[in-house]
């Protein structure tokens, strides 16, 4: 299980098998979507699954989280999303009732996100061998600008950038199962960020783009810090996290740099455009918490710092499964 | 009489930098022997050339007569053609590829130092760098090897005329001493102010006025920076406290003398040993009911640990200063201790009023070490200063060599070749960026100047340690996964050269089971190569993970919700922590961030919080010490706990419950804690007694963490010998996790040597 957790297992599941057994020069670059050539034209293709538990959330549904997931995926690499397709598996005995649910969310989700969904399909498997409902989502979108968005941009002086308040997704999930006796006021991040990206990629150079969903920040800033051979160092106090979430996250015990959001994004910038760059995040209503949470810089190659409020330096590390306590 | 003979010999072992060649010089003079001596870096080599009785004499006492500071583990002869040569010399030392040369540690100042030190007379009267071949800086100005003058820190200081001729006299003690110096061409002593700015004057009178003025002082030491108050000054140490960030960790006092230090703790025998031996630890004994020190200096512990002046510059501002000081690591909570001077007075600067400080530059970060003293026996808690790099000698072959990585916190690591394992020094938390570099540079320099070439390496069994992730990033080598409370059981073993099998009792806070849960309270039967989980503590969940570590409160509600369920009695942990109480028990039910443990360690905490001792910590152990140190000795009662029918789970679950009892039933926590302590060690017994009649093993191995709870020591090793069992206990290394990359490394051994 520990292999879809978004960490380092995800990382060796996804290299061992998937890149190995389907090897071609789009799939290798690990990207969120596919830069592909059509007659010409550059088109960014991708896909995901989603198997959120409970399937209605405060602040959204996984109809909501499919859309928006997968228009976010093509977003971060530039693209303008177009088309998605939708794909249901429907265990046996699903009430019709939350399928129309889950389709209306979709539809209004696709609206904001000026996105059709134009095929689809769906399979029933049997009462047990399913969890209601999971929904896979595929979308094209058209790449119609210049720019050379990667972990091989990055470079020492860069400034890295967060979109928004991170961690409210996954601890709106922990709470919406309804098992813990906690209460939060808390609704999910789940959003299309492909307009924010959009005014950022106008403005700025801008040298990566990702979705923090699985494994938090955290893991974003791993795989970038290790791809680019560059060290990242974040400052804790920069890092925007609302004072509920935090709180929830000291009860449960989690670093809320490693929760799923499903509505932010992590960018590097060129660090001489850091301030604007926020600036114009700042002005969209889904950017409103948009901070510089740190910088680039040479060493050390491939690790994650963080400069605690305490004026330590502890070591961000992409975790290999869960976490679990390394204290003896 | 018989014709002159000549030999030649090769002396292995930890014989440079401790005056073994001028011994030699002094030696084949007594002998009437010709011949040459030299250090390579393979050791000591020497042509000797004498009538047999004479070359006997001589070889004999190469062992018998070795200096204080020498460690001889070979001496290798053969016969070679006399030359005839008139005299003896002492021939210039030569570079090699190997690295069979062992590196001292550093040594306290020797009584001949201090004698020169106080006498006006002598050209090195108050010299705070006055060192010679039997005393002085070692392993942590050595950058290299062999062991010469540019291979250490002192190398960029020219000796003067004087100090050069005694450094050429074979007969001087300083004979070759490599940190020779005098106040012509030594390091300067300086004292700054807080802004960074030079104050005029002697420095060391200046800091002596400041300390009783009750300032903060940072004083470089050996193996990094200081922080030195005036012990019995409340407010400078509280000040100390607040401005270190540090709530409640213990701060070590250094006292002038032995007298001063024997005012403050009662000092047995072996303890006064300890104290006033060449390695000068932190010794950690019964503080007296008098003792001058402020409450801040040790809040919540019966004990104090004492140090004394090591190092001239320690022994003049100790005899300046008249009376104990606090004298503590140089930095903030949970970072490393600073060693450079840049880095010291950046980060230092919002502590200390001013720096005492020099420019004799520290090469590896040491810790002071800490012992204490169990049953007559030095018991090491934290392995480093004045000990490092001094081998560990364990019966056995390492057939290649080898490199264990050691646990995350408290990390120490050890390389290994031969006969010989190098136990690192104190490490610390690796999640700090500057203590895993500490980590990864002292590999590389442990492996360079012993000769290692890792052709193995060990580590934990946790995937998230990043010693384990370091050691999976190695190339080149053979990996091998020791699980955490395994390797302390064989460093137990490693510590006594007791082969096992034996019954291991591995009390700990938490290391990664081979189920992929927390273990920490375990029954092993165990030798080098492999164990079985004979038992464990019963598993609860912790509730928030590394959470409940930080919060004991939240075990006692895991513990709690356990014994009681829904039908919880009104006890005043619940109602200290109302809000989150019932979050808590839902995570434990749900297995939400809780993952499951055997920990003894987390027992401890349980109970801990339940009598209200401690409900959130700012260091590791702190709770369980707090819990320990509140037991009355006097009360003999004891706790009684289940064991499991099949397998031998301790319902550890009993314990708190009885705990809870008599929480509510208004009982003294004095005499809670001390009926806790007989309790559990009373289950052990029993468990372990079961074990022996299932094996037949009669030998019992006692290591983690835990066990430097001496009071469950005592009553532990005690009801273990009245069953008739033989215990094993830690004399050498320490039984928490600074001593897992031993046990790592003689398991990683063992192996091998079972499968070639
Ligand atoms: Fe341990
Ligand atoms: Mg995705
Ligand atoms: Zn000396
Ligand atoms: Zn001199």
């Amino acid at each position: 299980l520990a292999h879809g957790a978004g960490g380092k297992a995800t990382q060796t599941l996804v290299e061992a098998v998937f890149v190995d057994a389907f090897r071609n020069p789009a799939l290798e670059s690990l990207d969120d979507g596919a830069l592909v050539d059509v007659n010409g034209g550059r088109m960014v293709f991708t896909t995901d699954s989603y198997v959120v538990s409970p399937l209605f959330f405060p602040g959204g549904d996984i109809g909501d989280l499919a859309v928006n997931g997968t228009v976010n995926d093509l977003a971060v690499c530039g693209a303008r999303p177009l088309y998605l397709s939708a794909g249901f598996i429907l265990e046996e005995g699903f009430p019709i009732a939350d399928l129309r649910r889950i389709t209306a969310s979709m539809a209004a989700a696709a609206a904001r996100a000026g996105v059709q969904i134009v095929t689809g399909d769906t399979k029933v498997v049997q009462r047990g061998s399913g969890d209601g409902c999971y929904v896979t989502t595929s979308g094209v979108g058209v790449l119609d600008r210049e720019l050379t968005l990667g972990v091989l941009s990055v470079r020492p002086g860069d400034a890295v950038i967060v979109s928004g308040p991170i961690g409210e997704h996954g601890i709106t999930i922990m709470i919406a199962r309804g098992e813990l006796d906690i209460e939060a006021d808390l609704t999910s991040d789940t959003a299309a960020i492909h307009e924010l990206v959009a005014a950022l990629l106008d403005a700025v150079p801008v040298h990566m783009l990702r979705d923090a969903t699985r494994g938090g920040v955290a893991t974003v800033l791993n795989e970038v810090a290790q791809a680019a051979g560059t060290a990242i160092v974040v400052e804790e106090s920069a890092v925007p996290v609302r004072p509920i979430v935090n709180g929830a996250c000291e009860l449960l015990g989690l670093d809320p740099l490693y929760v799923a959001c499903e509505g932010r994004f992590v960018a590097v910038v060129d660090g001489s455009y850091a301030d604007t760059a926020v600036e114009v995040l700042r002005r969209h209503p889904l950017g409103e918490g948009a901070a510089v949470v740190g910088r680039v810089e040479a060493d050390p190659a491939g690790l994650v710092l963080l400069k605690t409020t305490f004026g330590g330096t502890r070591i961000v590390d992409m975790l290999v499964g869960d976490p679990l306590p390394r204290i003896c | 009489m018989l014709p002159a003979q000549r030999i030649r010999v090769r002396v292995q072992g930890l014989v440079q930098g401790v005056g073994f060649r001028p011994f030699v010089y002094g030696l084949a003079t007594e002998y009437g022997v010709t011949g040459f001596v030299g250090n390579d870096s393979g050791g000591v080599f020497i042509e000797a050339e004498g009538h047999p009785p004479a070359l006997d004499g001589f070889v004999a006492g190469l062992r018998r007569q070795a200096p204080p500071l020498a460690l001889v583990e070979h001496v290798i002869i053969e016969v070679t053609e006399p030359l005839g040569e008139a005299g003896f010399r002492i021939v210039p030392s030569e570079g090699g590829a190997r690295r069979d040369a062992l590196v001292a540690p550093d040594t306290a100042t020797c009584d001949d130092c201090l004698a020169e030190l106080s006498d006006p007379a002598c050209r090195r009267y108050r010299h705070p760098f006055a060192n010679c071949t039997n005393c002085g800086p070692r392993f942590t100005i050595v950058t290299g090897v062999p062991y010469d003058r540019d291979a250490t820190t002192m190398a960029g200081f020219a000796m003067c005329a004087e100090c050069e001729r005694e450094y050429r006299d074979p007969v001087d003690r300083r004979f070759h001493a490599q940190p020779v110096c005098c106040p012509a061409c030594g390091p300067t002593l300086r004292l700054l102010g807080a802004d960074g700015r030079p104050m005029p004057g002697d420095p060391v009178t200046t800091a002596v006025e400041w300390l009783q003025r009750g300032c903060i002082l940072a004083v470089k030491g050996l193996g990094g920076y200081h922080l030195a108050v005036l012990a019995d000054h409340e407010r400078a140490v509280a000040t100390l406290r607040a401005r270190k960030r540090r709530e409640a960790r213990p701060f070590a006092v250094m006292a002038p003398d032995l007298a001063a230090a024997d005012a403050l703790v009662h000092l047995e025998p072996e303890a006064i040993r300890l104290l006033t031996g060449s390695r000068s630890p932190i010794v950690l004994a019964p503080r007296r009911e008098d003792a001058a020190v402020a409450e801040a200096v040790a809040p919540g512990s019966r004990d104090l640990g004492v140090m004394l002046p090591h190092t001239p510059l320690h022994h003049l501002l100790a005899a300046q200063v008249a009376q104990p000081f606090v004298l503590t690591s140089g930095n903030l909570s949970d970072e490393p201790i600073a060693c450079q001077d840049a880095d010291a007075l950046r980060r230092l600067a919002p502590v200390a009023d001013g720096f005492l400080l020099h420019d004799r530059r520290i090469h590896v970060r040491a810790d002071d070490s800490l012992v204490r003293v169990f049953r007559g026996r030095e018991m090491p808690i934290r392995r480093s200063r004045g000990y490092v790099p001094a081998p560990v000698a364990v019966p056995w072959m390492f057939p290649r060599p080898v490199l264990a990585c050691g646990a995350e916190l408290k990390n120490t690591f050890c390389v290994a070749k031969g006969t010989q394992a190098f136990l690192s020094h104190h490490i610390g938390d690796l999640e700090n960026y500057e203590t895993l570099r500490s980590f990864t540079e002292g590999i590389d320099h442990f492996c360079r100047i012993f000769g290692v070439r890792p052709a193995v390496v060990a580590h934990d069994l946790h995937p998230e340690y990043l010693s384990t992730k370091y050691a999976l990033d190695r190339e080149d080598c053979d990996l091998l996964a020791v699980q955490h409370h395994h390797a302390h059981i064989a460093s137990c073993l490693a510590d006594n050269g007791h082969e096992g099998p034996v019954i291991g009792v591995a009390f700990d806070g938490l290391g990664y089971g081979e189920d992929g849960t927390l273990w920490g309270g375990e029954l092993l039967v165990a030798d080098l190569e492999t164990f079985r989980r004979a038992g464990h503590l019963e598993p609860v969940p912790m509730p928030g993970g590394a959470a409940a570590v930080r919060q004991p409160w939240r075990m006692a509600a895991a513990y709690l919700d356990q014994i009681y369920g829904d039908a919880l009695p009104d006890l005043p942990v619940t109602n200290r922590h109302k809000g989150n109480w019932a979050t808590a028990v839902s995570m434990a039910r749900t297995g939400t961030n809780a993952p499951l443990t055997s920990s003894a360690g987390r027992l401890f905490d349980a109970v801990a919080a339940l009598t209200g001792v401690r409900d959130v910590i700012t260091y590791e152990g702190q709770a369980a010490a707090e819990l320990e140190a509140r037991v009355d000795p006097a009360e003999t009662g004891a706790y009684s706990a289940r064991l499991g029918e099949d397998t031998l789970i301790i319902k550890s679950g009993d314990l708190v419950h009885a705990v809870a009892e008599d929480v509510l039933a208004g009982v003294a926590v004095e005499r809670i804690a001390a009926r806790f302590h007989n309790g559990l060690a009373a289950v052990v017994v029993r468990a372990v007694r079961e074990l022996h009649r299932q094996t037949g093993l009669d030998t019992v191995a006692l290591s983690g963490g835990v066990f430097q709870n001496v009071v469950l020591l005592e009553r532990l090793a005690h009801g273990l010998e009245q069953a008739g069992l033989t215990v094993l206990l830690h004399h050498r290394v320490p039984p928490g996790d600074g001593g897992i990359s031993l046990g790592q490394a003689v398991i990683a051994a063992a192996r091998e040597r079972a499968t070639t």
